[in-house]
Parts: C-alpha cells; sequence; structure tokens
C-alpha cells in the first residue's frame, strides 16, 4: 500500500513536528509513505477568499505530486476536505478524480481504512477534543450536535486507545474555535473572542492538552493561550497517538 | 402592472420539476395519547382538567378562577347560566372586557398539545384570543397523535373561512428570553379534557 | 468603496467592545440553540422530516409559477384580493393606496421580514401614516428607533433595563423598573388599545397553501390575530417563495418551524387565514423584490426554501458574537448573508465572508439549505464582479505567485521563518491583527521539508 504523505504549507513551514509525528505513526503501522517532494499548498487560502480561480497552479501541482497513488493522507481535516471537494485539473481531470477519492485525514485514514484497534502509545494527561468544523462536519470524523444521529467520534476511539490519556467533557462540544482561514485576520475581533471562549471551556473542564485534526485552528487557540501566558499546550493528533511508552 | 413580468421570470428561472416526497411515513397508527397531550400543554403553560360530565365545569371555574364575573360558553351545556348572547357588537371589540370564554375545540394533538378550533364553531374570530382568559373543552376521543394525522385525518380540507391551532396561553420571550404569559392573547388556557363514563 | 454602512468586520469590532455584553448575548442563544436541540431529540425522525421539508420546497422552486396561479385563483375565490409587486417600491405603494382609500392614519402590523425588507414603515411615515409593530421584540426596537437584530427574537441585543427605560420614556412605566412580567403587561395594556382603535391590520404570512388559497400566520403573543380580526381590512404581506403545495404538507413545516426557532413543540397559534369574514377586506400582496432572479442562480436559488427560523442565526458562532446589527440588512446572519447579496451586490460584498464556514448553520436548518456552500459559492461570485477590496486581491495574487511555484514557495517560507526568528518585531506588532491578540507561532529553524531530506531516504 503506498501512501502518499500530504503536509500542508503551514504544518511544513511552522510546525514540522507535526509532519514528522504523521510519517513516523504511519510507518509504525507498516504504510509504505512517499513524500512528493515540491509539495505546496492545497489552494484553500485563497479559495476561500473567493479567490478560487487563481488556484489552479495549486491544483496542478498537487495532481503532478499525487497522481497514482493507493492513497493520500494528510494531518489536516480541512486542507483535505478542500482537496475532496475542489480538486480540478483541466486535461488531468482523471487524476484529479481519484486524488478526491483517494485522499483521507490522518484518523479517518487510521480508522477507516487501516482499521486501528489498538495503538501503542501512553500520554497520561488531559486532554480536550478540538473538532475542528471542516473535519467533522465536511469530512464527517465526528457525529455533530446539531444533528440527530447516533453518536460517534475517530478522533476520540483513537485518542482512548492511548495508555493513561484522559479526555475531558467540553460544555460545547463543536463550536468553531474562529480561525476560519483569512477570517482569522479580516474578522480579527470576533475570530479571537471564539478562540477565547473555546479555551475557556478546555481550562474550566480541567484539560491540559487540546488536540485535535486541524493544525490552523491549533495554531490559532495556541496563539492566544501563549497570549495569555496559560499553562495548557496545544498538541496535534498525531503527536499523541505517536507518543510512545 | 407587474403580474405578467414576475410570473414570466419565474416560469423562465423555475428548476426543473421535482417529485413531491411522500409523508405517509410519518403517520401514526391509532389514536393518540391523552396523557402525553396534557403533559405537553402543561408544559406550555395551560392548566388540564379531566371531566367525565360537563356538569365538573362549574366548581373548576369557582375553584380555579374565582374572579371571572364576565363568563361566555358557546355551549349551554358547558355552564350553565353563562352568557351567550353575544353575537352583536363593534366587530369582537366588545369581548375585550370578557373574562373567561369557553369554547369547543374539534380535536387535539399529542404531540404538541394544539387544538383545532375554526370559525364555525366560535363565530366571531377575535373571541379566543381578545377574551381575558381562555377555556377549551376537548374530548378525549379526539386525540391526534402528530400534526400529519391531524391534517391527513381530520382537516384534509378547510372546514370554515378561519381555523386556528391554539397551543397554550398567549406569551412571549422577547425581553431577554424571560417566559411571560399573556403577552396579547388570552393570558391563560384551560383544557378540559372531555372522557364520558362508559 | 463606498458603502453606506460600515463593513460587519468594524460593526463586530464595536461590538466586541464589551466582553461582558457579547458574553450575554452569546449565551443567550446559545440556550436557544440548546432549546432546539432538546425539541429536535423528541422526534426520531427528525432528520427525514427536515429531508422531506427540502424536498417539498424544491417542488415548490419547480412549480413556482403555477402554484402561484393556482393560489391566486384560489385566494380570489375565497373572496381575497390579489395584488403583485415586483419590488420593494411597488409593495409600498400598493400598501399605502389600501390604507389612503381607508382614510388611516394609524395601523396596526404583526411580525412580517416582508414588510422589513421594504422597509415599509419609514415609506408610510413619509405619507403621515403611523404602523404600530405589535410583535412585543418589534414594539421595543420600534421605540428605540432601531431595525430588528434578529428574525425571529427581534430585541435579543436589548438587556431589560434598557427596555424598562424605553417603556418609561414612551409608555410611561415607573422609571427603574425592569421586570419583564411586568414591562409585558404594560406592553399588552397599551398594544391592546392599538388593536382595539385600528381599522386596518398588516400581517406577514408563514406559508400560503396553493391547494386552498388560504395563509398560515405564527405567533405566540396572538398579535396577529388580535390585528386582523379585528380590522376592517386585513392586508397580508408575503413574499412569492412562501407557496406550498397542499394543505398536508403544513404538518412537517409546523413541525419544524417552532422546535428550530425557539425549541417550542409549536408557535402559541397557528392561525389558516382563508376567506374575510363577513363585511371585511382581505388583501394578499405576492412580491417578487428579486426572488425570481434568485431563482435563476443555480447555486442560490435553494435560499428560496427558507421559512425563517432563525436557528442558522441561533447557531452561529460568529452572530452570537457580532450580534445581528452588524449584518446592517433586514435579515442578520448566515441566511442574511445569503439573501443580501441578491439584493445588492456591493453593499452586501462583505457578508458571506462574515463567516468561519464552519457549517453548523446549514446542519440546523430545517429545509437544510445548504447555507455555509452558498457562502462559500457567493465569495466566488463576488469577486469575479470586483467588489473584493484592492489590497486582499493583490495579497492573493502574491500568495498565488509563491504557492505554484515550489522553489519560490521554499525560499519564501525559509526567508519568512529566518526573519521571523531574528527580527520578530517585523511581524509581532499593532500593525498585524494577528498579533493584536495573539502570539505568532514560533519560526521553527527547518521545516518538515527539510527535516524529511535529512532523514529519509530519497
Amino acid at each position: 500500500m503506498k501512501v502518499g504523505l500530504f503536509i500542508p504549507c503551514y504544518i511544513d513551514q511552522f510546525y514540522p513536528q507535526v509532519g514528522i509525528a504523521t510519517l513516523s505513526l504511519l510507518e509504525k503501522l507498516g504504510c509504505d509513505v512517499v513524500y512528493p517532494q515540491g509539495q505546496t499548498c492545497c489552494g484553500q487560502p485563497m479559495a476561500n477568499s473567493g479567490f478560487e480561480h487563481l488556484t489552479h497552479g495549486c491544483n496542478e501541482l498537487f495532481v503532478d505530486h499525487f497522481e497514482g497513488l493507493d492513497y493520500i493522507v494528510g494531518p489536516s481535516g480541512s486542507c483535505v476536505l478542500h482537496i475532496k471537494d475542489h480538486l480540478h485539473v483541466e486535461g488531468k481531470e482523471q487524476a484529479a478524480t481519484h486524488i478526491r477519492q483517494r485522499i483521507y485525514e490522518l484518523a479517518e485514514f487510521l480508522t477507516d481504512v487501516l482499521k486501528v484497534d489498538h495503538l501503542k502509545a501512553k500520554f497520561p494527561h488531559k486532554v480536550g477534543i478540538h473538532q475542528s468544523c471542516h473535519g467533522q462536519r465536511g469530512l464527517g470524523l465526528a457525529q455533530m450536535s446539531e444533528l440527530v444521529a447516533a453518536p460517534f467520534s475517530k478522533p476520540q476511539r483513537l485518542l482512548q486507545m492511548v495508555e493513561g490519556l484522559e479526555l475531558v467533557e467540553l460544555k460545547r462540544t463543536d463550536e468553531c474555535c474562529g480561525f476560519g482561514g483569512t477570517f482569522c485576520v479580516f474578522e480579527e475581533a470576533v475570530s479571537v473572542k471564539m478562540g477565547k471562549d473555546r479555551i475557556a471551556d478546555h481550562v474550566n473542564n480541567g484539560a491540559e492538552y487540546i488536540t485535535g485534526n486541524d493544525v490552523s485552528c491549533l495554531m490559532h487557540l495556541e496563539g492566544i493561550l501563549r497570549r495569555q501566558k496559560s499553562d495548557v499546550k496545544v498538541l496535534h493528533i498525531a503527536e499523541i497517538l505517536n507518543s510512545s511508552i | 402592472m407587474s403580474r405578467e413580468s414576475i410570473l414570466a421570470a419565474i416560469k423562465k428561472n423555475q428548476p426543473e420539476q421535482q417529485a413531491l416526497p411522500d409523508l405517509n411515513a410519518f403517520r401514526r397508527t391509532g389514536p393518540g395519547d391523552p396523557a402525553a397531550f396534557r403533559k405537553v400543554i402543561e408544559t406550555l403553560g395551560g392548566q388540564v382538567f379531566e371531566i367525565s360530565s360537563y356538569a365538573e365545569i362549574q366548581p373548576l371555574i369557582a375553584e380555579h378562577q374565582p374572579d371571572a364575573q364576565k363568563i361566555i360558553s358557546l355551549q349551554e351545556s358547558y355552564l350553565p347560566g353563562a352568557m351567550t348572547e353575544w353575537e352583536t357588537g363593534d366587530g369582537g371589540r366588545q369581548y375585550e372586557h370578557v373574562d373567561l370564554a369557553i369554547i369547543p375545540g374539534q380535536f387535539g394533538v399529542a404531540e404538541n398539545g394544539a387544538i383545532w378550533i375554526t370559525d364555525v364553531e366560535i363565530k366571531e374570530r377575535v373571541l379566543p384570543f381578545i377574551t381575558q382568559h381562555l377555556a377549551i373543552v376537548v374530548s378525549s376521543q379526539d386525540i391526534v397523535p402528530t400534526m400529519h394525522d391531524a391534517y391527513a385525518e381530520r382537516i384534509a380540507q378547510p372546514g370554515g373561512g378561519f381555523g386556528v391551532f391554539i397551543a397554550g396561553p398567549s406569551k412571549t420571550a422577547d425581553i431577554e428570553q424571560s417566559l411571560v404569559l399573556g403577552a396579547h392573547g388570552a393570558k391563560s388556557l384551560t383544557v378540559f379534557l372531555y372522557s364520558p363514563k362508559a | 468603496m463606498e458603502h453606506q454602512h460600515k463593513e460587519h468586520s468594524l460593526l463586530a469590532e464595536e461590538f466586541n467592545a464589551n466582553e461582558p455584553r457579547v458574553n450575554w448575548h452569546d449565551e443567550t442563544l446559545w440556550w436557544v440553540r440548546q432549546k432546539r436541540d432538546k425539541m429536535a431529540w423528541t422526534i426520531p425522525e427528525w432528520e427525514d422530516l427536515r429531508e422531506a421539508a427540502s424536498r417539498i420546497k424544491h417542488n415548490v422552486l419547480g412549480n413556482l409559477h403555477d402554484y402561484l396561479l393556482e393560489f391566486e385563483k384560489n385566494a380570489q375565490a375565497n373572496g381575497a384580493v390579489v395584488h403583485w409587486a415586483a419590488d420593494a417600491a411597488e409593495h409600498n405603494k400598493i400598501v399605502l393606496q389600501l390604507l389612503q382609500e381607508q382614510g388611516v392614519k394609524r395601523m396596526v402590523k404583526s411580525k412580517s421580514m416582508l414588510t422589513e425588507e421594504c422597509h415599509l414603515n419609514p415609506y408610510l411615515a413619509e405619507h403621515g401614516i403611523e404602523v404600530i409593530d405589535t410583535d412585543l421584540g418589534e414594539r421595543i426596537v420600534q421605540l428605540a428607533k432601531e431595525p430588528p437584530s434578529h428574525i425571529v427574537l427581534p430585541c435579543i441585543h436589548k438587556k431589560k433595563e434598557e427596555i424598562g427605560e424605553l417603556f418609561h420614556e414612551h409608555l410611561g412605566t415607573p422609571a427603574g423598573n425592569a421586570d419583564p412580567k411586568f414591562l409585558t403587561a404594560a406592553a399588552r395594556q397599551h398594544l391592546r388599545a392599538e388593536f382595539i382603535q385600528s381599522r386596518v391590520a398588516i400581517t406577514g404570512v408563514n406559508f400560503a397553501v396553493a391547494e386552498t388559497g388560504e395563509m398560515v400566520v405564527c405567533t405566540n403573543e396572538g398579535n396577529a390575530d388580535m390585528g386582523a380580526h379585528l380590522a376592517d381590512v386585513h392586508i397580508a404581506c408575503m413574499g412569492i417563495e412562501k407557496i406550498i403545495p397542499q394543505r398536508k404538507h403544513l404538518g412537517v413545516f409546523l413541525r419544524l418551524l417552532a422546535r428550530s426557532a425557539t425549541g417550542q413543540p409549536i408557535t402559541t397559534y397557528s392561525s389558516h387565514f382563508r376567506a374575510p369574514k363577513k363585511g371585511q377586506q382581505l388583501h394578499i400582496v405576492l412580491v417578487d423584490n428579486g426572488r425570481s432572479r434568485q431563482l435563476g442562480r443555480e447555486d442560490f436559488r435553494n435560499s428560496l426554501k427558507c421559512i425563517r427560523c432563525g436557528a442558522c442565526m441561533n447557531t452561529c458562532p460568529v452572530y452570537r458574537r457580532s450580534g445581528g446589527h452588524s449584518y446592517h440588512n433586514a435579515i442578520a446572519g448566515p441566511i442574511g448573508a445569503i439573501l443580501a447579496p441578491n439584493l445588492d451586490m456591493k453593499e452586501y460584498a462583505d457578508l458571506p465572508f462574515a463567516s468561519t464556514l464552519c457549517g453548523s448553520c446549514s446542519n440546523v436548518c430545517p429545509v437544510k439549505i445548504d447555507i455555509h456552500q452558498q457562502l462559500y459559492k457567493w465569495r466566488q461570485v463576488i469577486t469575479r464582479e470586483g467588489y473584493t477590496k484592492k489590497t486582499k486581491a493583490a495579497g492573493m495574487h502574491a500568495m498565488n505567485i509563491v504557492l505554484s511555484k515550489p522553489g519560490l514557495y521554499k525560499t519564501a517560507g525559509g526567508i519568512g521563518r529566518w526573519v521571523m526568528r531574528t527580527f520578530p518585531a517585523v511581524v509581532n506588532n499593532g500593525l498585524n491583527p494577528w498579533f493584536r491578540q495573539r502570539e505568532m507561532p514560533e519560526p521553527p529553524k527547518e521545516s518538515f521539508a527539510d527535516w524529511y531530506k535529512k532523514n529519509r531516504k530519497q
């Protein structure tokens, strides 16, 4: 099984440890992982800002780098969702379609494709899950609080396999943190307020760590936590699942 | 006249037709549960009395609404002696000073406590709204489970010029989401759930 | 770009100047969202019901022409007079003419978002007619000379003390009394006097049934009924999209509407107006005002399914923290943000961007409008039509150049991180909106790509 590792631009530049944890976790689980070099970005920052027509370059690069692989896996629900919904390249539509159908966010790849039912990981801490909207409502990583449907959560299932880890209950299980791509700068006041409120929910319920499937949300929350000089830290789910005994 | 231009624009722009969904799956079989009906009305701020004879109405009103002076009963049998001569006046404005109106309801809906009333029975449409307090008499045999059953079985066709589902007393939560009973309509709702003894 | 109003982001920033108030606003609306959840969970077939409602509305969009004709024919047979208005101006003119025929100078209106959309009240005021809004929340904002901030809870932004103050000033209640029960009783007295004196009543319409020519109006207060039944002339104003095919379809919508809106099983009153009462005139004004145009926009026509429950506002994390007035439109929140650009794309170009695209709105919508996807699509249309700020466009073009060329991306990323490490003040300053209330990420020495090159075989 050949798995292409998709490391979104801001993870590559600012959170390489998340990329390393993702790669190492997939390798531990027996995947033959390739990292196509020269990859840049899924194009979402432009598309969500209303400039989808400028994303041809990103789309072409993406198809060139990831065509012909069995699976493409990335540690970001948001970027994966963008590719799933919007990757089209004229003249390479077949390859683009293959990618759209074969791209997975890390947690869903672990649960749905690798069908992981145990992990050798230990993380003796109180952890709150931040359900990032695009992963949750877009990719369906977890049941959404708005819907009348049976509960499930792929990230939660994985985290429950980690020795010593205690999940904290939140008052609002899946409210948006306010990152929202360029929303975080163009609507700075609301964005920060949303982030502060999410953090307060985790802190009030005793979380030592906030984890999630999207580094973008975590970066936003981390920025606020650090400004507040809080002891609470953020970690991508890959970093916890990869933490060795 | 804009009628033709609006209709032309709609005809040009409307999408392809799609079939209507089948609503039968939402129907329930059997009658509605009077206990569930009662419970919902109570949560809506209404009061429910189960009676087996109309004669029970008078003492209940005397006990629970002792201040009601001007009482209108649309059926003589509900409250012998209450006013029934009420069909004259300025388009219903005269009923502003009615303390309590007792009216018949055609049927109730168990899922939401709503009771169906039409102008066939109440004659003056404004009565159940303008009266200070409202009481509705409905038979426990006439409870349907859901709104789907109501429209399918009871009111597939309109039975008058005006019909209304009433569920509880008039209320508002417009001030800081604090629930207050008695906005513009009746301040209280009493439901007499009538089950004649076999 | 010249706008009549400040943009959403700026108005939201002003709203956020008072954080305790934002918390209060957020908590109040979240409570309504929770009531909605609780009610939805009492119906196991809830999701099927939403699907059915969405499909009924889809059928309506595809048959709107015929349904409108059917409705008109049946309404006329019932004794109503049907008027057609192409836009807000024509709607207002029709209503004014009807009022002038009656010679009234003061009359009551129950809640109608359509008349808000058409700015009927100020138009009638210009012609010497005073409209008394009778929904308590609407009356409160009317006294405060403000527009409603929410389509179901018009004065949700107001604290009871402020309302007490308003009532003291306008209705003569004792100063300092802010008890909701007392204030409601005062309003009841005041508005009952208005109902009694009024000879004409305007109401909105929640649903209009093609099959029977009747209109259903839902209220909790009973104000639509108090107005309409006492009046000699009842004027019902409705958007053309309010049509539903048959009476039985009301079963679906009445189950969904109040549960979604306020978490009630049904509104106190669901009134079915078919024929005018004896001696009364019933006028129905059918209003297009951009709806037929929206019907032609394939990506956006589903917005016409809206039944105005306001659930998308209550759940929207942005709405709850920016307030209804920040949307500077009659209809605020997510649904307002996809309806408004159809009315005036330039004026409302900011609204589709006032969202994180979290998708909660689409999930609570009782008629399953793909609201967040339409927000995304409006962004594309607004940008294509040239209504985006030039500075933003320049930034996006620059971003595209960097991200389309792996070499340039690698170099720019390396330089960027080096600058951030070496001269943090370049990014950590007040001009960077990220930094105002957040720290920048700590830039690592090497990127993942650099690490991979060193640590894995090529």
